[in-house]
């Protein structure tokens, strides 16, 4: 790997009463679609602000392509920021706000006018440079402030929950947009969002924070099959956890006891956490169990519970079951599929599980 | 429905009782007896015709005039600083500042006044119109600060950012973005304190020195009474002025907001 764009060395930021980063390091290369995922104060918004120079880190070190950022303001770093708010200058038409930053580059008229043009043009807003900033609609104003913060081709583009303010269809429409324009444009995107599935849908890789730390930096993939801990695997969708026992540890295979499922062959790739001790917990994702109806079978294990409660979504049915011996109810979610029934509240249920789609927590 | 009936008498009388007297001026400045006495006897522009040939007058309006408005930008300058400072940034004893700023509003101006002319007269400076600016600038911050306060925590502070992290300097940030967006509350704190300064008595009564504002001349004509119907005329005059100048304001602070796609806050109008 080439040497990283962006370096976080134990960032730490002290507002006196509150610590709002506690020493955070990472390293984001070239390029990459970057998420900073976690809950309302978890420190990410405070560490993108510190990577733009809006917020001095009182201890560690921010490196933004080999040279070290302190004393360095926000005006002359190698970032760009897209704020919540969007930020749009509203007394400036769409044209003025996009070439803002151009302004002291010394551009001839005709060349600035070229430049705005084109990054109109890149986020679908082509031709709009004589309106009025204050007429765009809320998914205009957000691609207004993409191109504002894109024509000064930064190294980083930093992302504050650009999306947060725009209702659900639009939002969907624009995660896959501001993908395919971070592909396109080949800068790196550093995304600040508290909505996992926006993350696990844009990102290459995230990194999951909690009381301004990094909790686990991981791709979706490994964030979403392998959580290090109970809190990210609760953060990051759904988990069913089952209290369980390490009976036998030999090399890379552990068998652990499950209550109500009985003994199951884990790998240590299944315990990301790591961690030693007997007691423990199995987690394991609503989707990967089937409930089996009218008498469908399924290779490997099954257990028999009964239906407690049933939640139906359209595409999706939730059922949260009570299996023979297991003390909590789990959730199983279902798709629904042509010709399957839907099981009503009280029916008895047969369950196919695996024991790989589990992840152990010690 | 007799409640609203009830009601409306009450707002019409609220209305008279406040109106009334400000109608009689004009009235009064047209008729042409010296006593202010209904009936009205004629119709005369003597009255006027006289205000161009009292110098005493021309002189104190001047005065009046110049600080009127070194008072607007003095008290509109502080007024911005401080509304920017405590709208954007945490200090230490913050409420305490403020509230210690903002004490003049509700403080009895005879007392600024005494405080004042003994302070100044202590430490030897001599009463010109400089002092009544400072008087009036003491007066004036407060509500200035006031407005710009609003007005600067309705601007939304990643603006500023926004331009600083496109380059920008915080200082071309704020005059390219803050001003022009703050610029409707700036024109109000400049008219709000214009007013204010112009028509105040008290503190210009004790810190004027031998060149009187025209409130204070106005005071002074007073005793003879051969002279009411010239105040008169004077107070007709600078109706219309106020009304002029109030209508240009909203005119133009209504455009501003229409332009910048703003939500109309009211303004003070």
């Amino acid at each position: 790997m080439s040497a990283p764009l962006i370096e976080l060395e134990t960032v730490e930021k002290d507002y006196g009463e509150v610590l709002a980063l506690a020493g955070v390091s990472a390293e984001i290369a070239a390029g990459e679609f970057f998420s900073l995922l976690g809950p309302s104060g978890c420190g990410k918004t405070t560490l993108l602000r510190t990577i733009a120079g809006f917020e001095d880190p009182t201890g560690g070190r921010v490196r933004i392509d080999g040279r070290d950022m302190e004393g360095v303001p926000a005006n002359s770093r190698p970032t760009n920021m897209v704020f919540q708010s969007y930020a749009i200058f509203p007394h400036l038409s769409v044209g003025q706000n996009v070439g803002f930053g151009l302004r002291r580059k010394g551009l001839t008229k005709t060349e600035m006018a070229r430049q705005v043009g084109e990054a109109l043009e890149m986020v679908g807003l082509g031709g709009y440079e004589a309106r009025a900033s204050h007429a765009l609609s809320g998914g205009q104003r957000q691609r207004v402030a993409l191109a504002r913060a894109l024509i000064m081709k930064p190294k980083v583009l930093l992302l504050d929950e650009p999306l947060s303010a725009l209702d659900k269809k639009l939002r969907e429409q624009m995660q896959v947009e501001l993908r395919k324009l971070q592909r396109q444009v080949g800068i790196t995107f550093i995304l600040v969002t508290h909505d996992q599935e926006e993350a696990l849908i844009m990102s290459d890789r995230i990194a999951v924070m909690f009381d301004g730390q990094i909790a686990q930096l991981d791709s979706p993939q490994a964030l979403y099959r392998r959580p290090v801990s109970r809190r990210v695997a609760e953060f990051i969708g759904v988990m069913n956890f089952i209290e369980a026992e390490v009976t036998a540890e030999t090399g890379d295979r552990l068998t652990v006891d499950v209550a109500g499922l009985g003994a199951v062959d884990l790998s240590a790739e299944q315990c990301p956490g790591g961690g030693g001790g007997r007691g423990a917990a199995v987690g394991i994702r609503p989707e990967t169990m089937t409930l089996l109806i009218d008498g469908e079978t399924r290779s490997g294990r099954i257990t028999e519970g009964s239906v407690e409660e049933v939640v139906y979504y359209g595409d999706m049915t939730y059922y949260d079951i009570r299996l023979d011996g297991v003390p909590a109810p789990v959730t199983i979610s279902m798709r629904n599929l042509p010709g399957r029934a839907v099981l009503e509240r009280g029916a008895r249920a047969r369950v196919a599980w695996d024991a790989s789609a589990m992840v152990l927590f010690r | 429905m007799k409640r609203s009936g009830w009601l409306g008498i009450y707002a019409v009388a609220y209305l008279v009782f406040l109106y009334a007297p400000v109608v009689l001026l004009p009235l009064f400045a047209f008729n042409d007896a010296t006593i202010i006495a209904f009936p009205l006897s004629g119709f005369t522009t003597e009255w006027f015709a006289q205000l161009a040939t009292i110098e005493a007058l021309h002189d104190s309006v001047i005065n009046s005039l110049y600080i009127a408005v070194s008072t607007a930008i003095l008290a509109t300058c502080f007024g911005v600083f401080a509304a920017r400072a405590s709208s954007r940034y945490d200090f230490p004893a913050k409420r305490g500042i403020m509230g210690f700023i903002m004490i003049p509003l509700v403080l009895p101006e005879i007392i600024i006044a005494v405080a004042l002319l003994v302070v100044l007269l202590q430490l030897g400076i001599a009463l010109s119109a400089w002092t009544v600016i400072l008087g009036h600038v003491l007066l004036c911050t407060p509500f200035s600060i006031a407005i710009l306060n609003s007005a600067f925590l309705a601007m939304d502070r990643s603006l500023e950012e926004a331009a600083y992290d496109l380059g920008e300097t915080r200082w071309s940030a704020f005059r390219l973005i803050t001003l022009p967006l703050v610029m409707p509350g700036i024109v109000s704190s400049l008219l709000i304190s214009f007013t204010i300064s112009l028509d105040e008595f008290i503190i210009a009564f004790f810190l004027t020195g031998n060149e009187p504002t025209l409130p204070v001349y106005l005071w002074s004509q007073l005793r003879f009474p051969q002279k009411i119907p010239v105040v008169m005329a004077l107070g007709t005059i600078l109706l219309a002025a106020s009304l002029i100048l109030l209508t240009t304001a909203e005119y133009f602070r209504r455009r501003g907001v229409a332009r910048t796609g703003a939500k109309d806050t009211g303004g003070f109008l």
